[in-house]
C-alpha cells in the first residue's frame, strides 16, 4: 500500500509537469501578449522594452525554466485585465463555482441512485424503460440549452426564481458563500438543477448497469434463499456493491462539472471561476487561462489520486502490485 | 459465408437477402428504440442533403431578408405566419431555415472530426498494441494524461489558443477524440497478436505493415463501429458548446450551437423561439445518434449478452 501511494504520487507530479509543458507551449503560440501591455501607437523601442519586461526576448528554454519555477512558488503573474496576481482571482472566485458543483453532485446522487436502483433491480417493468429512455434524454440535450429553457419558464415567464447573479453572499468558513440565506440559495437553484442533468443521466445509467450485474451474483440468490427481505437484499447487499464502482467515477464526475461549470457560469451570470475563464479567453488574459488550467489540473490529479487510494482500501478484491 | 454447394439448385442469396435474414437485422426490426434511433438520423441526413432545396430562404443570402420579418413568432402563435413555421430572428431570419442550414454544419463536423478522431486514434492504437515497448507506452500516457482531463475543457483550451474557424473546430474535436479509439484498438490489437493467424502471418515472413494492415486492423474495428457512432453525437454537443462560448464556429458558418447564443441574447424579451428550437434540434440529433449506438452495443458487444 505505502509502495503504491508513492508510485501514484510520483505519477502525479509528472502528469502536473505534463501539464505544465502543453500550457507553457500552446500559450507561446496564442500571439504575442506584449501587444496587450504597450499602447496602440507605441513605438519600436517602447515594445522591446516591453519585451524585455515580459522576458519574451529570451529563448523559449529559458522562458519555460521561469515559467516553471514561478508556478512552483505558486507565483502565476498578474492578469492583464484586473492588474492582480492571476491565482487571487481564482481563488476569489473559487467558492462561488464549488457551490454551484457540490450541489449539483448531491442532486445527481439524490435523484439518481433511487432511480438506477430500482431500474437496475426491475429492468424489464415500464418504469425502468422510461427511467432508462428519460436518462438518453438527459445524455443528449445540451445542457447549456436546458439552462436557458429553465430561464425562460421558471425565470421570465413564471417569476419563481432568479434568472443570474449571484444573490446575496455571507461569510462561512472564511469563503463567501450563499447558501446560507434563502434568498442567496434562490440563486443557486437553476444553475445546479442545470449542471446536474448531465452528471445524473450518466450517473444513473452506471448505477443501473452496475445493479443488473451485481443482481445476477451468487450471494444475491442466497440472501434470497436466506429469506431476507425485498429490501434488505436490494439496499443491504445489492446497492452496497453496486455503489464500489461509483467511487472510481467521483473524478470523472467532478472533472464534467467543473468543465460544464464554465457554460452554466456564462448562462446564469455566476462569479465562478467558469465565467472568469469564458471571460479571460475574450480578452486575451494569459496569465489566468494559465492559473485556471494548472489550478484545475491539480485538482484533478489530487482527486483522483485520493479516489484510487480510496478504492484500493475499499475493495479488498482489488489487489495491488 | 461459405461457397454454395455445385450441386445446389438453390439461388445464391444476395449481399442484400443475406442481410435481411441475418440475426442482426432481426433483432433489430423487434426494437423499436433502434428503428426510432435510425429514423431520427435518416431523417436529419435528409434534412441536410435535401433540406435547402425545400425551405423558403436561404437564411446566409442577405438579399433574401426581410427586416420587416423580423421577430416574428411561430406559425401557430398570435403574429405568426405560415411563411415562417417556426418564426424568425432578429434579421427576418427564417428559423427552420437557419436549423436546417445549422444542422448541416453540426453533423458535417461532427462526422468530419468523427472520422478524423478514428483514423488517428486507430493508426497510433494499432501502432501502440502492435510494436510496445517506449512507443506505445509514450503513446499511452498522453492518452492517461488526456483523459483526465474532460473533453469540453481540452476542446475549449485549444479553441482559445487556436481562435475559431470550422478547420479549428475539427482540429480540437480530433484531438480529444483519438484517446477512446487508441485505448480500444490497442487492447484488441494485444490480445489479436497473441492469436495463432497472427504468428503464422509472421512465421510466413509477412511484413509487419502488411499483417497489420491485412490480419490485424480487420478483426480490432468491430467495436469501433460503436464508439464512432456515439461518438458523432458527443461531438455535435461539443461544438454546440464551444460554439455558445463563442469560441467555434465563425458567425458566417453557424452551427445549431451558435444559433442557441445568437438566440440566448433576445430569450430575456420573451423571444424565445429563436433559441429554444435550435436546441431542440441538437436534442432530437443526439438523441437519435444515441438509440442507434445503445442498439449497435448491445448488439456487437457479445460480452453484454
Amino acid at each position: 500500500m505505502f509502495g503504491y501511494t508513492i508510485k501514484r504520487l510520483i505519477q502525479m507530479v509528472v502528469v502536473l509537469w505534463a501539464v505544465s509543458v502543453l500550457v507553457f507551449v500552446m500559450m507561446s503560440f496564442t500571439g504575442d501578449p506584449t501587444f496587450m501591455m504597450v499602447p496602440l501607437d507605441a513605438t519600436d523601442e517602447q515594445i522591446a522594452q516591453a519585451r524585455r519586461i515580459l522576458g519574451l526576448d529570451e529563448s523559449h528554454l529559458v522562458q519555460y525554466w521561469r515559467f516553471l519555477s514561478n508556478i512552483v512558488q505558486g507565483d502565476f503573474g498578474r492578469s492583464f485585465v484586473f492588474r492582480q496576481p492571476a491565482m487571487t482571482l481564482i481563488l476569489e472566485r473559487l467558492p462561488a463555482t464549488l457551490e454551484i458543483v457540490f450541489l449539483a453532485m448531491v442532486m445527481a446522487l439524490l435523484v439518481a441512485i433511487p432511480l438506477g436502483v430500482y431500474a437496475g433491480a426491475n429492468p424489464k417493468k415500464p418504469a425502468s424503460r422510461a427511467v432508462m429512455a428519460g436518462s438518453l434524454v438527459g445524455i443528449s440535450l445540451p445542457g447549456f440549452w436546458l439552462g436557458m429553457v429553465l430561464i425562460f419558464v421558471v425565470a421570465v415567464k413564471l417569476q419563481w426564481l432568479p434568472s443570474s447573479g449571484r444573490g446575496p453572499t455571507t461569510e462561512w468558513l472564511g469563503m463567501r458563500v450563499s447558501f446560507t440565506s434563502w434568498e442567496g440559495f434562490r440563486h443557486l437553484i437553476l444553475p445546479a438543477i442545470t449542471l446536474s442533468v448531465g452528471t445524473l443521466a450518466i450517473l444513473m445509467r452506471i448505477i443501473r448497469a452496475e445493479m443488473v450485474e451485481v443482481m445476477k451474483q451468487d450471494y444475491i440468490k442466497f440472501a434470497r434463499a436466506k429469506g431476507a427481505t425485498a429490501k434488505v437484499i436490494l439496499f443491504k447487499h445489492g446497492l452496497k456493491n453496486a455503489l464500489i464502482p461509483l467511487v472510481t467515477v467521483f473524478g470523472l464526475m467532478l472533472g464534467d462539472l467543473i468543465a460544464f461549470a464554465t457554460l452554466t457560469e456564462t448562462i446564469f451570470a455566476w462569479p465562478g471561476i467558469g465565467k472568469l475563464l469564458v471571460d479571460s479567453i475574450y480578452r486575451g488574459d494569459r496569465p489566468v487561462i494559465v492559473v485556471y488550467l494548472m489550478f484545475v489540473a491539480l485538482m484533478f490529479v489530487v482527486v483522483n489520486f485520493i479516489v484510487d487510494v480510496c478504492y484500493a482500501l475499499i475493495d479488498p478484491r482489488i489487489k495491488i502490485k | 459465408m461459405a461457397a454454395p454447394h455445385p450441386l445446389s439448385s438453390a439461388p445464391v442469396p444476395s449481399r442484400l437477402q443475406r442481410f435481411f435474414a441475418s440475426e442482426f437485422f432481426h433483432n433489430y426490426r423487434r426494437n423499436l428504440s433502434a428503428v426510432l434511433g435510425s429514423l431520427i438520423v435518416l431523417g436529419f441526413l435528409f434534412m441536410v442533403t435535401i433540406g435547402p432545396f425545400l425551405v423558403s430562404q436561404n437564411p446566409y443570402d442577405v438579399a433574401q431578408l426581410d427586416l420587416m420579418a423580423a421577430f416574428k413568432p411561430p406559425a401557430w402563435l398570435a403574429g405568426g405566419s405560415s411563411e415562417f413555421w417556426l418564426g424568425t430572428d432578429g434579421q427576418g431570419r427564417d428559423v427552420l431555415a437557419s436549423i436546417v442550414y445549422g444542422s448541416r454544419i453540426s453533423l458535417i463536423i461532427g462526422l468530419v472530426a468523427m472520422g478524423g478522431a478514428c483514423l488517428l486514434g486507430t493508426t497510433l492504437g494499432l501502432i501502440a498494441g502492435f510494436y510496445g515497448g517506449r512507443l506505445d507506452a509514450i503513446i499511452m500516457r498522453i492518452a492517461d494524461i488526456q483523459l483526465s482531463f474532460p473533453s469540453v475543457l481540452t476542446a475549449l483550451f485549444l479553441m482559445s489558443a487556436f481562435g475559431t474557424g470550422l478547420d479549428k473546430v475539427l482540429i480540437a474535436l480530433i484531438s480529444v477524440g483519438w484517446v477512446v479509439y487508441a485505448r480500444t484498438v490497442r487492447g484488441s490489437t494485444l490480445r489479436e497478436t497473441q492469436k495463432e493467424y497472427v504468428q503464422a502471418a509472421r512465421v510466413s515472413g509477412l511484413p509487419n505493415r502488411k499483417i497489420i494492415l491485412r490480419h490485424v486492423l480487420p478483426n480490432v474495428l468491430t467495436p469501433l463501429i460503436v464508439v464512432a457512432t456515439i461518438q458523432v453525437g458527443t461531438f455535435v454537443l461539443i461544438e454546440a458548446s464551444l460554439s455558445f462560448l463563442g469560441v467555434g464556429v465563425p458567425v458566417t458558418q453557424p452551427s445549431l450551437g451558435l444559433l442557441i447564443k445568437n438566440g440566448f441574447d433576445v430569450l430575456f424579451s420573451g423571444l424565445w423561439w429563436v433559441s429554444i428550437f435550435p436546441g431542440l434540434f441538437i436534442m432530437l440529433l443526439v438523441f437519435g445518434i444515441n438509440l442507434l449506438g445503445d442498439f449497435l452495443r448491445d448488439e456487437l458487444n457479445p460480452r453484454l449478452k
